[in-house]
């Protein structure tokens, strides 16, 4: 008898419930870099809205634009969070599926900063450093080979003697791009490997790109597809490993790990904002036009998440390790005219 | 051999002298007792390994550091106007009461004669980040109280917190931007005066996820309610249709190749991993059904796939444990199929019934892979759902999700944490096991 009640009340308040209208609360998914982030503003929302705290969902830059990009509605998010810029088959995606005034936000710049154990040797990395212990074929006595280097010291004689160990982030994070760009083309670059490459794919600068960025898969280098903890773990039981993390991971488990500095820079929110510390890239959210209004409070979370007591220099975000966007005023402005991405180009 | 009157390559038993043969017999039973002895050994080995660090590093979660201190609730910061509208003091967000504890601080290093030369901003920043949000929400509560000097007790934040418990040493903290040793010195000063102290902390119990910066207001609370509802809608739906199912298929339906076919599958989908029904959770009641995202009735509908299986093999098992004297006797009185099944058989099978649901209920309460499918990662238990609507629809975590996304989180207070999240897991599911047994050994009749 109990059974019976309990089961069509749930019957009752699953079809009263499903047919109520209007979600009360913004819905966000995306990225794993931009979750603190999005967490904090979430979190500081909520308590100084009148609107239900915001739910923020983890799963990747691209998971989370795929599903912004599955139509408009309701069921469908109102935000996507990425650690790198929407691509055009993405907006294609996205306008096919009736998603087409998208509101894009740039809110601040993340570093990228490699890592070892604490107690472990210290490292003065270059670009070009890196390409030498990863690359796949790199330039031995002016040809192309394979890379035959097994020691850091190999890479670089002002290098200790220790085993190359890399624990860099797997193909499916945006970090990888990054890492793949700013690090291991640079100093494909550096080293000269690239020319070499470029005549060897008879004057293509494309296939010579890709030809520089293709990794060793010797097992020095392991990709990692979980998260920065997965990488610490690896750390920590590897003391030879250097790992690829966030600042504001590094900066959070400074007990356990030393960073290494990249062409003479030591990472942090002012280096990265100055310009000098070379690896870092911007982060974005995409909002969905089509919800504001419909989503309560939607707008009100956009406008908060840019506003200069959170998104500026001393805001929380800053402190959690973002670095500020020095254009954030632009993007304020730009989150309040509701200025949808192609108007303006 | 010393027994010399036994020919030798004969076989003979004695009751008085072993043959070799049964030495050796014996010897092999004495060694698979030892093997045995051992395997429970190692086992126990493990167990015990396994709660000492479950419990080692997650005890620390039920405690937390707190501060109390007076705080004036100054009116010049709060209501300018003073007409105590509530509308113009909402709109002090929370960044706005950062001053008031600061010079709460202040007062406390002149009233108490503590010497230190940081400046209030430092000081303040021993407390957590939620500190300001509690006084919001306080003044909000009672927008009376404005002018007067409350005493608040605000959470530490997760350094200091992790000073008291050890986590945190002088020496771990030797590149850490987010704390310096004057502040563990201050902090030091707090305790001895009385104002800083390690308590246990009911908000882990009952409170909600809380974002990266602040660690130390995180609680379970809301991903428990999470879990709750899940298992409400598991045990709403699959508990009568597995029963219904295995009724029918045990006591009605004719033995043919058709129910030859559905039992085999039903045993094949009780091994199906569980992600695969998350899968399908996505694909069916989201994408196609348009049923909420990272709702716990989704959740509850994929746990529900996954539980049927165990549920319908259990009660097939009891049922054909009830001895076919019963349904004779009571078809021979007259009643009819139904009668028999509803009056004699499923009483007496229920407890085995019942064992077998909260096993289900308690393997589906533990169970992560499909909820990484429906949404239910990430920071999404922050408000506690207040209708059973609510509950049931708006988003939410579980407790394994919760504690999932707590051990990937950057701050080592969350790992703390997600041990913690470990523990009243375990509880809860040592709990439903035992009370299964219970039921098993009072109610269960044996033929």
């Amino acid at each position: 008898m109990s059974v019976k009640l309990t089961a069509s009340a749930l019957a009752i308040a699953v079809v009263t419930a499903t047919s109520a209208a209007a979600r009360e609360q913004v819905q966000v998914a995306g990225s794993s870099t931009v979750l603190p982030y999005a967490s904090i503003v979430a979190e500081a929302f909520g308590e100084n809205f009148d609107f239900p705290t915001p739910v923020v969902e983890s799963g990747g830059s691209s998971a989370g634009l795929k599903r912004f990009c599955e139509g408009v509605g309701e069921n469908t998010i109102d935000i996507a969070n990425a650690s790198r810029k929407i691509k055009d088959s993405e907006i294609k995606a996205c306008a096919e599926n009736g998603v087409t005034d998208i509101i894009e936000v740039r809110i601040g710049y993340d570093g990228i900063v490699f890592a070892s154990d604490i107690n472990g040797n210290g490292f003065e990395f270059s670009p070009s450093d890196w390409f030498l212990a990863l690359s796949d074929k790199i330039l031995v006595d002016g040809a192309l080979a394979d890379n035959p280097n097994t020691t850091w010291a190999d890479v670089n004689p002002a290098f200790p003697a220790q085993p190359i160990q890399a624990f860099i982030p797997g193909t499916k994070h945006g970090t990888r791009e990054v890492f793949e760009d700013k690090v291991i083309l640079a100093g494909c670059e550096e080293t000269g490997a690239f020319d070499a490459l470029k005549a060897a794919n008879g004057g293509d600068k494309k296939a010579a790109e890709k030809a520089c960025i293709g990794l060793r898969t010797d097992g020095v280098s392991v990709d990692i597809d979980g998260d920065y903890t997965e990488t610490l773990a690896r750390i920590e039981s590897n003391k030879d490993g250097i790992g690829v993390f966030g600042l504001a991971f590094y900066e959070n488990n400074t007990d356990k790990l030393q960073v290494a500095t990249m062409s003479g820079v030591v990472p942090s929110t002012e280096s990265i904002a100055t310009g000098e510390y070379p690896v870092s890239r911007p982060l974005f959210f995409y909002v969905k036009k089509a919800h504001i209004g419909v989503i309560p409070g939607l707008k009100e979370y956009a406008e908060f998440f840019v506003a200069d007591e959170v998104a500026g220099p001393d805001g929380p975000l800053a402190e959690y390790g973002l670095v500020s966007d020095p254009e954030l005023e632009k993007t304020q402005a730009a989150v309040a005219d509701e200025a949808v991405m192609g108007s303006n180009m | 051999m010393s027994d010399a009157t036994t020919p030798k390559g004969e076989l003979q038993s004695s009751i008085h002298h072993m043959s070799a043969r049964t030495k050796r017999r014996n010897a092999a039973e004495r060694r698979f007792r030892a093997y045995g002895i051992a395997a429970i050994a190692i086992g126990l080995l493990m167990l015990v390994t396994l709660v000492y660090a479950i419990l080692s590093k997650g005890a620390g979660a039920f405690s937390q550091s707190f501060v109390t201190m007076q705080v004036e609730l100054q009116e010049a910061k709060l209501d300018k106007k003073g007409n105590r509208n509530i509308e113009e003091i909402k709109k002090v967000t929370t960044f706005g009461y950062a001053p008031l504890i600061k010079d709460a601080f202040e007062k406390v290093v002149g009233d108490r004669g503590i010497e230190t030369d940081l400046k209030s901003k430092e000081m303040a920043a021993l407390l957590s980040k939620s500190a300001a949000s509690q006084l919001r929400e306080y003044v909000i509560a009672n927008p009376e109280k404005i002018g007067e000097t409350i005493e608040f007790r605000f959470l530490a934040n997760s350094r200091i917190d992790g000073y008291l418990k050890g986590r945190v040493t002088r020496e771990s903290i030797a590149n850490d931007k987010n704390v310096n040793a004057e502040q563990l010195d201050f902090a030091d000063q707090l305790i001895n005066a009385g104002i800083l102290e390690k308590t246990f902390n009911i908000d882990f119990i009952i409170g909600a996820d809380a974002s990266d910066q602040r660690p130390e207001a995180a609680g379970i609370g809301v991903a428990m309610m999470g879990s709750l509802f899940m298992m409400l809608t598991v045990l709403a739906l699959s508990l009568p249709i597995g029963v219904a199912a295995s009724i029918y298929l045990e006591e009605f339906a004719p033995k043919n190749w058709i129910t030859d076919v559905i039992e085999v599958n039903i045993s094949n989908l009780a091994a199906v991993p569980s992600i695969v029904f998350g899968i399908l959770g996505l694909a069916v009641f989201i994408n196609y059904m348009h049923l909420p995202q990272s709702a716990p009735l989704v959740g509850g509908l994929v746990l529900t796939l996954m539980t049927l299986p165990t549920i319908i093999i259990s009660t097939r098992a009891s049922l054909k444990a009830v001895p076919p004297s019963i349904r004779d006797a009571a078809l021979g009185v007259g009643a009819s199929r139904m009668q028999s099944v509803f009056h004699h058989v499923l009483p007496l099978a229920a407890p085995g019934i019942l064992t077998g649901t909260i096993i289900g209920l308690a393997q589906a309460l533990g169970e992560t892979a499909p909820l990484l499918l429906i949404g239910m990662i990430g920071f999404i238990a922050s408000n506690m759902p207040q209708t059973i609507g609510e509950g049931l629809l708006s988003p939410n975590s579980a407790m394994p999700a919760q504690i999932y996304e707590w051990a990937k989180r950057a701050d080592p207070a969350f790992y703390e944490r997600a041990w913690g999240g470990i523990i009243i897991l375990l509880i809860f599911l040592v709990s439903m096991n035992t009370l299964a047994v219970i039921l098993r050994r009072r109610f269960e009749r044996r033929w």
